[in-house]
């Protein structure tokens, strides 16, 4: 049976930056098992601008951030598949994967990182009615026609859902020859970032209705239009508001899902609010030696986000490896636990001995706030707070907390929103 | 005139109204809390200029398309023109990331460079 130190499972921008940073801190036997036809991941079809600012201080496409970690990968002699499925990795870290050229196999590793990203949230999972003609495409499916494989999807578009890949591909069909004559998002706001409200959207002219939601797809060979309508505040239809677009096409943006079939199947506890793994502080899941990073543990907005986050994956990895870590190495242990306003915090658990000078927790609230607080509690007294001028659900809000705050103190940690005197 | 917007310098999003001052020679803006904000409203009123990313037909390589973009942002209003020139170019592989794929596009002085390596297969 083949064993290395380390298998990164994925081999997208969390796979990429555990593995390079897991050989700088010394492990020499690393594999990255990509099922894709090359390294990269989803980066290869965001091919905008705007990825980078934080981690290489400059604004680069998709390709040119996934580019530089390839090249990182390849001058360091990092091993890796591509082509090849992962079929299922036990807790005892022993992974099975196949692939066209060698059939099934068995690989042993001493650590395992979970790096599979996340997938679309589909039209199946909204239970739209209507007949299921051509023309419903999730919109980074359509992403991936028009700008890796070089099809054109349609010509008068409907976007379902103000998510960031909605938005982008607003803009792409739009410079490609398209109309896109709505974006419709059911919320009252949209988990879309400003930016790409402004320069996706407003930049063409295109509207965003807020508070509808597409009630019926007309069409049973090709998608030949869509009723829109407008929703209460329960999110229900409200009668009479019905409008009808001739389309024939139809791109959904509803969310994405972490990737998490061979986690569960390897037993890992799941967070039921982040549908990801539960890791704690070393992003180590419920299993010895198996961590995780990337949007397979929360769905990031920013891939210099799951950059940062996976290094330090890679680092734990490594440092677990090097060590040769007994069974019972996490020590003491806080929980995190989302309270009033927030959605979820990760990492769900600390490890009190093993984190250096702070703790970064991250977390999404519920609601747009301005001018609020995120305080952060142990054993219910308030250890930090932070004021924001603006939170919303779809930008991370990112909290250190000094391990001199909690040291010694064997509690449970929260986060909540508070609101200032006076304002909502 | 007045005109307005959101401004995108950070998260805040405050809404921006510009308008010209009554003996026309400059602009007013309210709504933003910061300088920044005032900086980036008379820069989209006077000056608007995007990064514009998009890809074009290579042969010989493992993908059809290859993503190119802009090396520096361009005026606005050439953002359709551009798409069509870029539309009329074909490159071979191989490439590597950064290289001129068309030089001083309509003029401008901005080069379209490659946004990734491609290998001739």
């Amino acid at each position: 049976m083949t064993q290395y130190d380390i298998v990164v499972i994925g081999g997208g921008p969390a796979g990429l930056a555990a593995a390079v940073e897991a050989r700088k801190q010394g492990v020499h036997s690393i594999l990255v098992i990509e099922r894709d036809r090359e390294l990269g991941g989803i980066l290869q079809q965001c091919i905008h601008n705007g990825f980078g600012l934080r981690v290489f201080n400059e604004e680069l496409t998709g390709p040119e951030y996934a580019e530089r970690f390839i090249d990182e990968l390849e001058t360091m002699g990092i091993e890796y598949l591509l082509d090849t499925m992962v079929l299922e990795i036990t807790k005892e870290r022993q992974i099975i994967i196949s692939n066209a050229a060698k059939g099934i196999q068995v690989i042993k590793a001493k650590a395992v990182i979970l790096a599979m990203g996340c997938r679309e949230r589909t039209r199946g999972a909204l239970a739209i009615p209507g007949y299921r003609p051509a023309g419903v495409f999730n919109a980074g499916t359509a992403q991936r026609y028009i700008n890796v494989e070089g099809y054109m999807v349609g010509k008068r578009v409907v976007i379902l859902g103000s998510g960031d890949i909605g938005l982008i591909m607003a803009r792409r069909m739009t410079l490609e020859g398209a109309q896109v004559l709505a974006v419709a998002e059911i919320m009252p706001f949209s988990g879309g970032l400003t930016r790409n409200i402004v320069q996706c959207l407003d930049d063409y002219n295109i509207p965003l209705m807020l508070s509808h939601t597409i009630t019926a797809i007309k069409g049973r060979d090709r998608v030949e239009g869509v009723v829109i309508q407008k929703v209460d505040h329960k999110m229900q239809p409200i009668p009479g508001t019905e409008i009808e677009y001739k389309c024939d096409t139809i791109l959904l943006s509803v969310g994405l899902i972490p990737e998490n079939e061979l986690s569960r199947k390897a037993g890992i506890a799941i967070d039921s609010v982040t549908n990801g793994p539960v890791v704690d502080s070393n992003m180590e899941t419920t299993a010895p030696g198996i961590f995780a990073c990337g949007n397979v543990v929360h769905v990031h907005d920013l891939v210099d986000f799951v950059t940062e986050e996976s290094r330090h994956a890679g680092n734990a990895a490594a440092k677990y490896v090097l060590a040769d870590a007994c069974t019972d190495h996490k020590g003491m242990v806080i929980c995190t636990k989302a309270e009033t306003g927030v959605g979820y915090i990760v990492p769900q658990q600390i490890n009190v001995d093993s984190i250096e000078e702070k703790v970064a927790l991250f977390m999404r609230v519920r609601n747009v706030y301005h001018n609020a607080s995120l305080s952060v509690k142990l054993g219910g007294v308030e250890i930090k707070r932070v004021r924001h001028r603006h939170l919303a659900p779809g930008e991370m809000a990112r909290i250190d907390v000094d391990k001199k705050l909690f040291e010694g103190m064997q509690a449970e940690m929260t986060v909540s929103v508070v609101l200032e005197e006076g304002k909502a | 005139m007045t005109r307005e917007m959101v401004c995108i310098v950070c998260p805040m999003g405050c809404r921006l109204t510009v308008t010209a001052t009554e003996d026309d020679t400059g602009l007013s803006v309210i709504g933003n809390q910061c300088k920044r904000g005032e900086a980036y409203a008379i820069e989209e009123m006077t000056n608007p200029t995007r990064m514009l990313p998009t890809t074009m037909v290579i042969r010989g390589g493992l993908l059809k398309r290859l993503p190119v973009r802009t090396e520096k942002p361009i005026p606005k209003e050439l953002i359709f023109e551009a798409m069509k020139k870029i539309d009329d170019v074909i490159v071979e592989a191989p490439i590597k990331r950064g290289e001129v794929v068309i030089s001083n596009l309509l003029g401008t002085g901005v080069n379209v460079i490659a946004s990734r390596s491609m290998k001739h297969i």
